[in-house]
């Protein structure tokens, strides 16, 4: 186990290196003069020139590369060109919102998804089962944008239920945090619910027809531990493994639901960055959200020796 | 509910025209068409018949196990102590699996859950038929493990099923079996899947086991050796019926339909090797999807006249506890 671990980790960072050498090049080579934008539009040549010599942007490739991993190594992200100010600090500035309605999302398509997937297996062809079916087909094809001005419109607009927009951070009470992160949780949500529900309910079906479920009935175990003792662990590794894909594609989602509930999180930091040419806040955001989904990964691959003792590294 | 573990007349399990069929998209299967047998207390009833006769399917109609979606019984009792499981609610015949009627199933390779240990599934069985708490139920699975002869039981408990070979995950599958003492141990094919030399140890422990604990024992088999080993009385099925139901000894003395001789003939030699699956009777078995003619055994029987295609033979003695449905019962036992 810890020489598996181990070995993880040194392919995580052959991993990192590689997404890095991506990442670094993709904006070297976009058109755009990050000098130039810097300087702005009256500036002169000799400004541009005195700006790209100070950035070092005129030394080779493999050495600008080196310089940016090693500064990053040393927690130095870089200065956004825009703000002037350092991306760390303008990213922690955004990450509480971010993770909040992370972290919140996952808990509930988690949560929701699983045990409507539970539901609609244990009695197919039930109605929580036709429900799935139709929810799901809603729940893949229904952009973020759509489903979020349609909830903003009916639970915020018509009935005044719950808060248009926006963010309220969580020290400044944890209500009214939480009430403006409803909408765009469920917004976000609704696909994940869909996808983890659809992969809960075949891995659960699959496990349902194995024999030693009947072993388990005729010992007289109940509906309750037959399915969530005797079931849902033994379909835990797909449900774990969608999650953890679930996981990957959440940043994109928090972007544009960032964006539809204006919330100030590290999707719109991105998005103006990206407007902007910022490629410090772009590079670096890029890295560390890969980073932090090979850990996940990592995570996961460990959790799965938990659920199933067959699993062994 | 209460269940009395005394009867009267010594019949412990009382099965009256058993009907179930599986439905399927366009068809429907009469798996078992109408089948009557007793299993007295502390008896060895073997079951025997060709692949796909309805063995299987009797032992799950009785437990309420068959898949929901598919077969349903439609016809018949099964009265245990003089109740019908049939007409029981879900939670009362969940009372009555594990802790009265257990199971045994054909293949130890699956029919133990992976990711929980052996003894924690062992006492699963003590902990929803009693109250005993988590230590005191593993301690009974360790007991019973130690019971059904697994060296090192104290260790054993902590095992996966992985961890276990066949031989020793069948004998963990009779302790949680016998882990609630029940009065009817229902054991489908319980050797079929193990080698040789291990499916005469797991006999022996079974037939074993039963002395000892006095429960009857439904004894299911296609193999008519093994039941001569272990049974006291025997019913042979074919195609969803009940054709034949003797003493042990009565039937190897003199079967009284054509079919258990058939199946005597064929019985494999169990020293070569694994036994054959499919006693060798030329001929093809009825499809049970249609209504079926006269007697379903007509077109592979030798003794075949024009009656058996035309009308059911229904059991009937032919001596005093024994019983065959044919029509030329008499001159079968003869030939
Ligand atoms: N899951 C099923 N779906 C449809 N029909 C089934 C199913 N299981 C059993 N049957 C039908 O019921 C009949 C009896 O099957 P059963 O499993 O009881 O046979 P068996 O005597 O136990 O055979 P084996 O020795 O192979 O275990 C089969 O011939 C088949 O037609
Ligand atoms: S009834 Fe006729 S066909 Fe059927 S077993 Fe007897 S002799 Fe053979
Ligand atoms: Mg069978």
């Amino acid at each position: 186990m810890a020489a598996y671990i181990l070995r993880r980790l040194v392919s995580t960072v052959a991993v990192m290196a590689i997404v890095g050498i991506f990442i670094f090049l993709l904006l070297r080579l976009a058109p755009g003069d990050p000098a130039a934008i810097i300087a702005g539009r009256s500036a002169t040549e000799e400004i541009i020139a005195g700006i790209r010599e100070q950035l070092g942007l005129n030394d080779p490739m493999p050495v600008q590369f080196l310089r940016w991993v090693r500064d990053m190594l040393g927690g130095d992200f870089g200065t956004s060109i825009f703000a002037g100010r350092p991306v760390l600090e303008l990213i922690s500035q955004r990450l509480e919102p971010t993770l909040s309605l992370s972290i919140l999302t996952m808990i509930l398509a988690v949560t929701v998804g699983v045990s409507f997937g539970i539901l609609a297996a244990w009695r197919t062809g039930g109605i929580v089962d036709r429900l799935l079916a139709a929810f799901s087909a809603l729940g893949y094809s229904v952009p973020v944008f759509v489903s979020g001005y349609f909830l903003i419109y009916f639970f915020a607009i018509r009935t005044h239920w719950l808060p248009v927009q926006g963010y309220v951070p969580i020290d400044s009470g944890l209500g009214p945090w939480f009430v403006h992160l409803i909408l765009p949780t469920v917004a976000l949500s609704l696909a994940y619910i869909a996808f983890i529900a659809r992969v809960t309910r075949a891995s659960m079906l699959e496990v349902l027809s194995e024999d030693y479920m009947r072993t388990a009935a005729a010992k007289g175990a109940s509906s309750y531990a037959m399915l969530f003792h005797h079931a849902l662990k033994n379909a835990g590794v797909p449900i774990l493994t969608v999650i953890g894909i679930s996981f990957a594609y959440l940043i994109g989602g928090v972007v544009l639901t960032e964006t539809v509930f204006n919330i100030p999180g590290i999707g719109r930091l991105v998005v103006d960055a990206i407007n902007n040419r910022d490629y410090p806040i772009i590079q670096s955001v890029l890295i560390l959200t890969s980073g932090l989904y090979v850990l996940v990964n990592l995570t996961i691959d460990l959790a799965y020796t938990l659920i199933d003792p067959r699993i062994r590294y | 509910m209460l269940m009395q573990k005394s009867t009267e007349n010594g019949v412990l399990l009382d099965v009256r025209d058993l009907e179930t069929h599986f439905f399927g998209e366009e068809s429907v299967t009469r798996a078992l068409g109408g089948i009557s047998f007793q299993v007295k207390k502390g008896e060895t009833l073997g079951v025997v018949g060709e692949s796909g006769c309805g063995k299987s399917v009797t032992a799950l109609s009785i437990l309420r196990l068959l898949p929901k979606l598919t077969a349903r019984t439609v016809g018949g009792e099964v009265r245990f102590h003089g109740r019908d499981l049939l007409a029981l609610s879900d939670r009362e015949m969940r009372r009555i699996r594990g802790d009265h009627i257990a199971m045994i199933f054909q293949d130890p390779m699956t029919s133990l859950n992976p990711v929980y240990t052996v003894g924690r599934q062992i006492a699963e069985a003590v902990q929803i038929h009693s109250d005993a708490s988590r230590s005191v139920a593993m301690a009974k699975a360790e007991e019973m493990l130690r019971l059904v002869r697994i060296a090192d039981p104290d260790r054993r408990v902590h095992n996966y099923p992985h961890e276990m070979s066949g031989g020793m995950r069948q004998r963990a599958m009779i302790a949680m079996a016998l882990a609630c003492s029940p009065e009817l141990l229902i054991a489908d094919e319980p050797t079929t899947a193990l080698d040789v030399t291990i499916q005469a140890q797991i006999l022996r422990l079974i037939v074993d086991l039963k002395e000892r604990t006095g429960t009857s024992v439904m004894f299911i088999t296609h193999d008519l050796g093994v039941v001569a080993e272990t049974c006291q009385r025997v019913i042979v099925m074919y195609a969803g019926r009940i054709v034949e139901q003797a003493q042990v000894n009565d039937l190897f003395a003199r079967p009284a339909h054509p079919y258990t001789q058939g199946l005597m003939r064929s019985v494999p030699d169990r020293r070569q090797g694994r036994q054959r699956r499919l006693p060798e009777i030329p001929g093809i078995v009825p499809s049970l999807r249609e209504p079926i003619v006269g007697c379903s055994f007509a077109p592979r029987c030798p003794f075949a006249i024009d009656i058996c295609r035309e009308k059911t033979p229904i059991l009937r003695d032919v001596k005093p506890g024994h019983a065959a449905a044919c029509w030329r019962s008499e001159e079968v036992i003869g030939a």
